[in-house]
């Protein structure tokens, strides 16, 4: 075995890489500490690092919010169906994209580049919505954005480097494509599905947007929604001490749960990709960046 | 000639029976191209009311048109060269700041080895799962004038507090670096993907020489990942005229919004807030033209420079 000298170079390297992980990993940090930390010294500005006076007051309020329940079911119940409507439409339009022999490919790929670089843009896309009835509806949420052309091309780029042999034995025992991708194709695929369950289900969970200008009643609002109260509003409002009872009752709530609500809402994704790294590290996208 | 006349020939005659043959692959593209004709294509159309005083009692097609008088009124505004002048500086800076971090990122990531390696990558990509909304909440506490971190450090060195989100002035520094925290790690994948297609072989071919690893990255590494560092060139200058408004809105303020007003932001004002829709829809068709514009202009450059583009 060679023998590895650790040359200036690699400590360069590795100083360089802590300074990243260090910057990275400091505001995390603070607002870990603080939502465990006395609201009072947070309030001033002490917990600079490790959290001080230690206690769970915030994560106490926050589970005991109702508008945060609330909107925590909601975006659990968004992202879940929302991501299965994103792969049921996105993902079999990449595998029979591969088919060469499709008459229209060309036509229906070109179509679906479009969208990609052009669109209607906000106002049109909003009277839209309201004349097809959606507006103000669960559905708004679950529909938009169902398909997606960049997803649609990582999954074409996924299917077109798989091998055809067995794809090719199901159509010979009489196998239709239909049944040849949803049994043969699609347990193949876990590293592909992996990646779409995580692009869709960040984007579901994540977005504010849509919710702020589709929904208009509080009981179907996502927990991005609440969370723009919580964290920004009344954060403007006290920073500019326009007072008022109003804003006052806001900023007291709102210094109490703000870092709980933080961790609450940003956790689940947080402990969830590690497990995914491994299929969008390599490979699965590559293909993609061509077109 | 004559066999490519009697190929095509023969491909009409059997077009009928290769649909057929291919109807359960429509059945998979039917949801798709049914979403995209609908909530894509659909709200072209729409793009009519942008050259039409739309009223809503009067519908999309009864609304008079008026031309180019939407644009015009646009470009008169008393707003529109400060939005165009905010919308370009914070793209620009965007770019300029945004896009060869991640590079680096990657190049030095790539010199990472094992466990280590790893672990900085997961910690690396962890603002990417961050909402905009907590991002946009960590920085507004944790710059806040009063119990910010940030403050706390200054006022311990000894300076004076300083209220960032509520100066015009620190506005774009503090949108581009926060899209840098959130942004660099999760960016570095594609361009780690491509350095893994690096040949080992230059790297042994390379040793002979007696290259140092700083003359390998730069003279191996950086040429491999060039067509993948073009090509994403060529889609963000697609995306000059877009600015990611969802998180400039959250940002904005009644004292920063002399910088942080963009265009994407103030079609939502105007439309939305104030219903001006036909307005509002010119600014977003003008928007969006100009991006289209920047991405063909890119293409063709890269095309003539690199003889690689996207299309």
């Amino acid at each position: 075995m060679k023998k590895k000298k650790i040359t200036l170079f690699d400590i360069i390297v590795h100083i360089i890489s802590g300074f990243l992980l260090l910057i990275v990993l400091y505001p995390l940090i603070v607002v870990l500490s603080s939502s465990i930390s006395d609201p009072a010294l947070v309030a001033t500005g002490q917990v600079v690092f490790l959290p001080k006076g230690i206690n769970f007051e915030g994560y106490k309020a926050v589970f005991s919010d109702k508008e945060i329940l609330i909107g925590y079911a909601n975006t659990i119940f968004y992202t879940v169906f929302g991501t299965l409507i994103n792969l049921f439409v996105t993902v079999p339009a990449g595998y029979a994209l591969t088919k060469k022999n499709v008459p229209g490919r060309n036509f229906i790929m070109t179509l679906f580049m479009i969208t990609m670089y052009f669109h209607g843009g906000l106002i049109p896309t909003f009277l839209l919505v309201n004349s097809l009835g959606l507006y103000n509806t669960r559905w708004v949420l679950l529909i938009m954005g169902a398909f997606s052309t960049y997803n649609c091309i990582i999954c074409r780029s996924f299917f077109a480097a798989m091998p055809q042999e067995l794809e090719e034995a199901a159509e010979i025992d009489g196998c239709n494509p239909l049944r040849t991708f949803v049994q043969i194709v699609l347990p193949l695929s876990k590293a592909l599905m992996g990646v779409m369950v995580l692009y869709f289900g960040v984007a579901h969970w994540n977005s504010y947007f849509n919710a702020m200008i589709y929904i208009k009643e509080d009981h179907m609002q996502p927990l991005q929604v609440f969370l723009r109260r919580i964290l920004i509003l009344a954060q403007s409002a006290m920073n500019m001490e326009e007072g008022g009872e109003f804003a006052q009752a806001m900023a007291d709530r709102e210094a109490l749960i703000r870092y709980a609500v933080i961790v609450v809402s940003s956790l689940p994704l947080l402990i969830v990709y590690p497990f995914l790294q491994k299929y969008f590290d390599k490979g699965v996208l590559i293909g993609s960046v061509k077109g | 000639m004559n066999k490519k006349k009697m190929n095509t020939k023969k491909q009409g005659a059997t077009l009928k029976s290769r649909m057929w043959k291919s109807r359960y692959f429509y059945l998979m593209l039917l949801p798709a191209v049914a979403y995209v004709l609908i909530f894509n294509y659909a709200p072209m159309y729409g793009l009519q009311i942008a050259f039409k005083n739309y009223k809503v009692s009067l519908g999309m097609w009864n609304s008079p048109w008026i031309g180019f008088r939407n644009f015009t009124d646009f470009f008169n505004s008393y707003s529109f060269p400060q939005l165009m002048k905010n919308t370009f500086i914070l793209s620009l800076y965007q770019i300029l700041v945004g896009f060869p971090i991640p590079i680096i990122v990657a190049l030095i990531l790539n010199e990472l080895k094992g466990g280590f390696k790893k672990a900085t990558q997961t910690i690396l990509y962890a603002p990417h799962f961050i909402s905009t909304v907590v991002l946009v909440g960590i920085i507004t506490t944790m710059f806040s004038p009063s119990q910010g971190v940030v403050n706390t450090l200054l006022d311990a060195i000894g300076m004076e507090r300083i209220y960032f989100m509520g100066e015009a002035k620190y506005f774009r520094h503090m949108y581009v670096w926060s899209g840098v925290w959130q942004g660099m790690g999760w960016s570095a994948i594609v361009y780690l993907a491509a350095l893994a297609g690096v040949d080992p072989a230059l790297h042994e071919a390379a040793d002979i020489d007696g290259a140092t690893r700083m003359q390998k990255i730069i003279h191996i590494n950086l040429p491999t990942i060039m067509p993948t560092i073009i090509i994403m060139l060529i889609l963000r200058m697609g995306q000059i005229a877009t600015v990611g408004y969802e998180k400039v809105y959250l940002m904005q303020n009644d004292l920063n919004v002399s910088t942080a007003e963009v265009i994407s932001t103030y079609v939502y004002k105007r439309g939305l807030i104030n219903l001006n829709y036909s307005f509002s829809t010119a600014m977003g068709l003008f928007n969006n033209v100009i991006n289209v514009t920047m991405l063909l202009i890119a293409n063709k450059v890269s095309k003539k420079v690199s003889g690689s583009g996207l299309f």
